[in-house]
């Protein structure tokens, strides 16, 4: 199946270069694809799909009926990161992730940030992530941001942005195990001779994070992933890590302090939780310490994290550094904590608290791409160019009267990667979730997910709004 | 492990147990219809009053023909016993233990939902449903081989066996407390071809014709209870089944067998005995049916000790 009608339309393409001929590190990979019939590719790509629903890698979509799963749409196309690419991003991101980690502690200590004028106060008390309860506690070893998902996007003219960090509880790295699972069970070939780094290790990545930052030293630490439960969008990435660490999978009813320890509730009686990978918000752990009516988390869960008996993966109150508007100074708090220049930039964002900011986007939103703060999952977003007159008319009065709320940034051309359609390839947009786990040392998985808008045209990748993905290939 | 894990796989085990045994029972009317064609009626209601749903099915459907039997028993999810509601309900306690199962035993049990669901399946049944039923037995074959290949023989995987023998049990004593209801034979009944027809048909459901004719040889109606409910080696006989839940039970909590340290092994335990100790002749001479009831009683109690036991620890 030829890519000879293929065109790159004027975006940067992941794959090829404008003038249609390939990539170098995509070279191979483009002719081993064009030496397969058309039924070939459409066959493999239908035993993908098989094979993501017996495994039961779906989603369950919000306000249908629970039993409405959806496998995640896959495209069987990879998308390839070359060992150039892939070093700047690797670096950057361990700087960046140092530098977020050093913000969040200085946070809930001394502000030194704030008391030196880098960063305003205001900002960081109204970030929602922020957690009074927080403030003076010390996670085991310092580190509040154990496990990261940024998501990185590429501009027409090749440079890759930093366009948000996801610090609470970043979700899509079973999609990357998965997808990297399926393409080797049906696509075997495409492999051959390539050096794709393997992803295979995360889960025992994850799990050595996991004990090194246990708040004591034993032969065996007692790690637990804390799930809202089987109807939660992302169960099962919660089961299938919890499955691939070999640690038990809790919810809230299974769990229970006792002499200042947290248990778990087991068919022998009590038994001790050292680190918690907990995949709920701050706002559901505890009753007593955050909202008083969630019931999905453990009564006195805090006093035992307190009193440092317990790790839990993020730390509470890591959220106040996944807010828009703090993120708009990451690139201040790198120059600060590290005396460094950010590796990789932050997309320009107009914060519309400042008032001449607020102006030029009041008067700028048909070219903007305009954010609520606090919101992920594609919520609450305007894509200014695609937008019709109304919505942007709404847009304008919600920025004017929550300016704290919004920020803008300049819509991106976001670049391409060709999927496989009816007759033929398109290209379509994407962006980059590497993930970053933060327990001695940064490491950052070698891969990551590709989330690719399946609509033709569409910026906005979100798997709730009709986002695929793609296996990722990091060449070594 | 979690309480609420072991009391999942306990169900989710006991769930593809009763699917099976209500597409066996389905499976062998169906061949019987053929057999007893221009010699006796078609008989699906009592299939309905093996499940219990008989009730239910009256105020639903307007009579036990075929289709509506086969229908409630299949594909009914307002009968908690259909095939598809069985099925679902051992995906759904499965999805929740996806952690402790096997991806490959994830996968067998996410395919038998697929299957029984999928938008074609009433026509796999309209086309030929002897087949389909065939089918949901082998599956529930493979989920169980699956699990014993792919899954450490651990403390999850004994709360598995103790799912589906205590099912099974109970299954197997159901079916034979209809069919010797049915049977009952009235003196004009006696040695003739019918008679023999249904008794066959009735050990062919358990699977168990061949392993009678083995030990037993001509069928006999003693020889029959005395073969589902008291035969040590035959897989769905009663007292096979609670002497393997039970093996289950103490390599569970270490206890030694003929003691007791909770109240599930107390239970089970006085009922081991108790059938260790009967006899086919007693059991017939004190009206069957009662001694089913009885056990069914005790099966019941033996589920609720285990509740109390192991998921309602603290």
């Amino acid at each position: 199946m030829r890519f000879d009608a293929y065109s790159t339309d004027g975006f940067y393409d992941e794959l090829f270069l404008d003038d249609g001929s390939p990539r170098p590190e995509a070279r191979e990979l483009v002719e081993r694809i064009e030496a397969l019939s058309d039924g070939e590719l459409t066959r493999r790509h239908q035993a993908a799909e098989r094979a993501l629903l017996r495994m039961g890698i779906t989603f369950n979509v919000y306000g249908e009926e629970p039993s409405s799963e959806r496998i995640f749409p896959f495209d069987i196309i990879p998308r390839i990161v070359s060992r150039t690419d892939w070093a700047l991003i690797e670096s950057g991101l361990q700087q960046r992730i140092r530098a977020l980690n050093q913000f969040i502690d200085d946070i809930y200590h001394e502000q030194r940030i704030v008391r030196d004028g880098v960063v305003p106060a205001e900002v960081v008390h109204s970030s929602q992530g922020f957690r009074r309860q927080c403030v003076g506690l010390n996670p085991p070893g310092g580190v509040w941001c154990h496990i990261t998902g940024s998501d990185l996007v590429r501009d027409r003219d090749g440079t890759i942005y930093v366009l948000e960090d996801n610090l609470r509880c970043p979700s899509g790295v079973s999609y990357v195990l998965e997808n990297r699972a399926v393409m080797k069970q049906t696509f075997p070939t495409v492999f051959e001779g390539l050096r794709v780094r393997p992803v295979v290790d995360y889960p025992g990545r994850l799990l050595r994070m996991l004990e090194e930052v246990a708040p004591r030293r034993a032969a065996r630490i007692s790690v637990a992933v804390l799930t809202p439960g089987v109807y939660n969008s992302a169960y099962f990435e919660h089961s299938f890590l919890a499955q691939q660490m070999g640690v038990e999978l809790v919810e809230g009813r299974d769990l229970v302090v006792s002499d200042g320890l947290l248990n778990m509730r087991t068919t022998r009686g009590l038994e001790p939780v050292d680190v918690l990978y907990r995949r709920i918000d701050d706002d559901f752990l505890d009753p007593t310490c955050f909202r008083s009516e969630s019931v999905l988390g453990v009564p006195g869960l805090m006093d035992v994290y307190r009193a440092g008996r317990l790790a839990l993966v993020n730390a509470p109150g890591t959220g106040v550094a996944d807010d828009k508007v703090v993120y708009a100074y990451v690139p201040e708090m790198i120059r600060y904590y590290l005396d460094e220049a950010a590796i990789l930039p932050n997309v320009p964002t107009y914060l519309c608290w400042r008032e001449s900011d607020r102006k030029y986007v009041l008067e700028h939103l048909d070219q903007l791409v305009v954010k609520a703060a606090n919101e992920s999952g594609g919520y609450g977003m305007l894509v200014g160019p695609h937008a019709s007159a109304a919505e942007r008319e709404e847009f304008k009065a919600r920025i004017t009267a929550e300016p704290r709320n919004y920020i803008a940034q300049p819509t991106l051309g976001l670049s391409r990667v060709p999927i496989r359609v009816d007759n033929g390839f398109a290209g379509r947009h994407v962006d980059l979730r590497p993930y970053i786990l933060y327990g001695n040392e940064p490491f950052v998985l070698p891969g990551g997910l590709t989330r690719v808008a399946l609509q033709e045209g569409s910026l906005v990748v979100n798997s709730s709004q009709g986002g695929g993905s793609k296996d990722t290939w990091v060449l070594a | 492990m979690l309480s609420r894990v072991a009391e999942s796989v306990y169900w989710m085990s006991r769930y593809i147990e009763r699917a099976e045994n209500v597409a066996r029972v389905v499976g062998v009317n169906l061949k019987l219809e053929i057999d007893l064609s221009g010699i006796a009626e078609e008989q699906w209601d009592p299939m309905v009053q093996v499940g219990g749903g008989h009730a239910d099915f009256r105020g639903r459907y307007d009579g036990p023909s075929r289709a509506n039997v086969i229908e409630f028993l299949t594909f009914d999810r307002q009968n908690p016993n259909s095939v598809v509601s069985c099925v679902a309900a051992a995906r759904e306690n499965a999805r929740t233990v996806r952690e402790i199962i096997s991806s490959e035993m994830w996968g067998e049990i996410n395919d038998f939902y697929l299957s029984v669901t999928a938008p074609d399946a009433r026509d796999r049944v309209r086309r030929d449903a002897a087949e389909f039923f065939q089918q949901v037995q082998r599956t529930s074959h493979l989920v169980e081989g699956t699990k014993n290949e792919t899954m450490e023989h651990g403390e999850a995987w004994h709360f598995t066996r103790l799912g589906r023998y205590l099912e099974r049990a109970d299954q197997t004593s159901r079916i034979l407390d209809v069919k010797y209801f049915l049977l009952l034979p009235s003196a004009a009944d006696v040695g003739r071809p019918v008679d023999d027809i249904q008794w066959s048909a009735l050990l062919r459901s358990t699977s168990g014709f061949e392993a009678y004719r083995r030990t037993f040889g001509l069928v006999s109606r003693e020889s029959v209870v005395a073969f589902l409910l008291f035969d040590r080696q035959f897989p769905r006989s009663v007292h096979h089944c609670v002497t393997r839940a039970q093996v289950s039970l103490h390599e569970i909590t270490g206890t030694p067998l003929r003691r007791f340290g909770n109240e599930a092994e107390q239970q089970l335990g006085r009922l081991v005995a108790e059938l260790d100790y009967s006899d086919p002749g007693d059991a017939i001479a004190r009206g069957l049916h009662q001694v089913i009831d009885g056990l069914q009683h005790r099966f019941n109690q033996v589920g609720e000790a285990i509740t109390a036991t192991f998921f309602r620890v603290v």
